[in-house]
């Protein structure tokens, strides 16, 4: 299965990535050639095998709901990119 | 000194042949000397190494020594180091210094290992050669024009060249066995789910498992000793009690039963390292064990499956770097929407943003059944297949990678032939299983790498298998330096 520019522009907007023109066309054959890799699956019939999703079938494990972590918000937002009064700015989101 | 294996270093350390100041010096001076070439290491913490040698040296003096006490290693720099940048390989954590340390680094520091700094890696360990890095490539020791493998290629190389005495590295497909196979080293996949993944950079989960780089087994045996283990803060590490991995190091292999899988010897493998190969099963043969040829039938699937569930988990993961926390944030964004798209096509280098498309798509309305659920079930029948092998035998073995170390700049103008190098290591991931490459023979000069595959949790058997062979034969002890 081979993709077009169009479903590139798809995938990068639903990903949050903006390409240049130059950058989808790449992005087109490269995928293409992925995805011809990837459909090498279908070859194999798979119909009453149940997917695994994790190699040991494992299942979450559970705590007591008790708070084991300390306040570190100071600690946290020193790396982060704009901070204020402990709150994260972003851009404004609504008028 | 720096030539010493971690396992030599502990003795030596022991006995007084030398101080953990002297050696780390040593280590630091080396480092000075090759990285500009190798850049092997993104970050050396030089003042931090000496201080924490010190330490040990003053543990020791007191009678407070244990075996790791002293012992420099190096860190893949996707482990969080409290106050030592954790770039992962990239630009968009090129300012990213964590507020806490990993529970491996934090196993490490407990145990009185002296941290000589952060291994170069391919971004976000996407890679099989150490090029995708936003730090540029790592040369190979063995020769500089070649990659040292990947994504852990900064740790092998430190390993190899004899920058530090062992280093953690991570496996998500084969970034472990791989580059240990192209720089002539012991390279430790455990079991997924053996080693806590706090503050490790996410990968892809399901997969991604810490391990180990070392010149021996017995090294290994002595690094995972620190590492393995149940973490609170990892729901997905195994409450199975950890062993003693160097308790059963010396077993005799006497009626140990090898499977060959037929598949990993069949067309794509050079001829050279197929007989390296089959020599070094052959001294197994003098060492008591017996040989049969078994069938993986799924494994040409693997590659297919892996490259569906890798980029599906790491799109989800990925999905974290949007400017607002920490890491890179993109100048004058205009909104929110630009704020997310250009932090992310600055900070993201090509092969990154490529697998969060491809992850992107494959989890996308329309085509989830067709590839992620289809790629989960393939990766059910590559389990079952390992399963029904490992009731005829006790551990699988072949190959790590089809050839030796290849070209810088040789495999960068299609993605599927750089994923096609872990042919061999990435069904071992999808399983879960533990698998360790050791140095079986040199082609031209260079490694080549024996992969050997155990059944989950038989992380002390693969190492008396390793080690075993490592006691009968001196390819561990070649060396490019």
């Amino acid at each position: 299965m081979s993709i077009e520019l169009g479903d590139v522009e798809n995938i990068a907007h639903l990903a949050r990535l903006h390409l240049s023109n130059e950058e989808k066309q790449e992005a087109a054959g490269s995928i293409s050639n992925i995805l011809a890799l990837i459909d090498q699956m279908q070859s194999v019939d798979t119909d009453n095998v149940e997917p695994l999703a994790h190699a040991f079938d494992a299942v979450q494990r559970l705590r007591e709901d008790v708070v084991t972590e300390s306040n570190q918000r100071d600690e946290l937002q020193k790396i982060a990119p704009e901070t204020e009064e402990g709150l994260y700015l972003v851009p404004k989101v609504i008028e | 000194m720096i030539n010493l294996g971690l396992a030599q270093i502990s003795r030596a350390l022991g006995s007084g042949e030398f101080s953990s100041v002297e050696l780390t010096q040593k280590y630091l001076q080396e480092i000075a000397k090759q990285n500009s070439d190798l850049n092997a290491y993104i970050t050396v913490c030089d003042e931090l190494a000496l201080s924490q040698a010190q330490a040990a040296d003053e543990a020791r003096s007191q009678g407070n020594a244990g075996p790791m006490t002293g012992i420099p290693i190096a860190h893949k720099d996707l482990f969080c180091t409290q106050g030592i940048r954790t770039s992962c390989g990239s630009k968009m954590l090129d300012n990213f210094i964590a507020p806490y340390n990993a529970t491996v680094v934090e196993n490490f520091i407990n145990a009185g290992t002296v941290t000589l700094g952060k291994t170069n890696m391919d971004e976000f360990a996407m890679g099989s050669s150490n090029e995708t890095s936003f730090y540029g490539p790592v040369k190979n020791p063995w020769n500089r024009d070649l990659v040292p493998g990947g994504s852990s290629g900064g740790s092998a190389a430190a390993v190899s060249g004899r920058l530090c005495a062992g280093a953690t590295a991570t496996d998500t497909g084969g970034s472990i066995r791989q580059p240990a196979s192209f720089t002539g080293i012991t390279g430790l996949k455990p079991t997924y789910g053996r080693v806590s993944r706090w503050g490790m950079v996410a990968f892809a989960s399901s997969l991604d498992q810490a391990g180990t780089m070392t010149q021996t087994a017995e090294d290994a045996a002595m690094m995972l000793n620190v590492m393995a283990g149940v973490d609170p803060k990892d729901s997905t590490s195994s409450d199975r009690p950890a062993e003693d991995y160097t308790a059963d190091i010396d077993k005799p292999l006497t009626g140990l039963k090898i499977g060959l899988p037929v598949q990993h010897f069949s067309e794509g493998l050079d001829a050279t390292v197929e007989q390296c190969i089959r020599d070094a099963v052959a001294e197994f043969e003098k060492l008591g064990a017996t040989v049969k040829e078994i069938s993986l039938p799924n494994s040409h699937l693997s590659v297919s499956a892996y490259y569906v569930i890798a980029p599906a988990e790491a799109s989800a993961n990925l999905s974290r770097y949007d400017g607002v926390r920490y890491g890179y944030r993109c100048e004058n964004p205009v909104n929110l929407e630009d704020m997310y798209k250009r932090t992310r096509s600055e900070g993201f280098g090509t092969e990154v943003k490529r697998r969060i498309m491809v992850g992107t798509y494959a989890l996308s309305a329309g085509y989830y059944d067709a590839y992620y659920i289809k790629a989960q079930k393939i990766r059910r029948l590559i389990k079952n297949d390992f399963e029904k092998a490992f009731q005829e035998v006790d551990v699988i073995m072949g190959p790590t990678s089809p050839h030796t170390a290849f070209a810088i700049g040789s495999k960068n103008d299609d993605p599927v032939t750089m994923y096609l190098e872990d042919i061999y290591t990435i069904a071992v991931n999808l399983a879960g299983l533990p698998g360790i490459s050791i140095p079986a023979g040199l082609l031209n000069g260079l490694p080549i790498g024996l992969q050997i595959v155990g059944k989950d949790f038989a992380e002390s058997q693969l190492l008396n298998v390793a080690h075993k062979f490592q006691q009968a034969t001196d390819w561990h002890e070649k060396s490019p330096v």
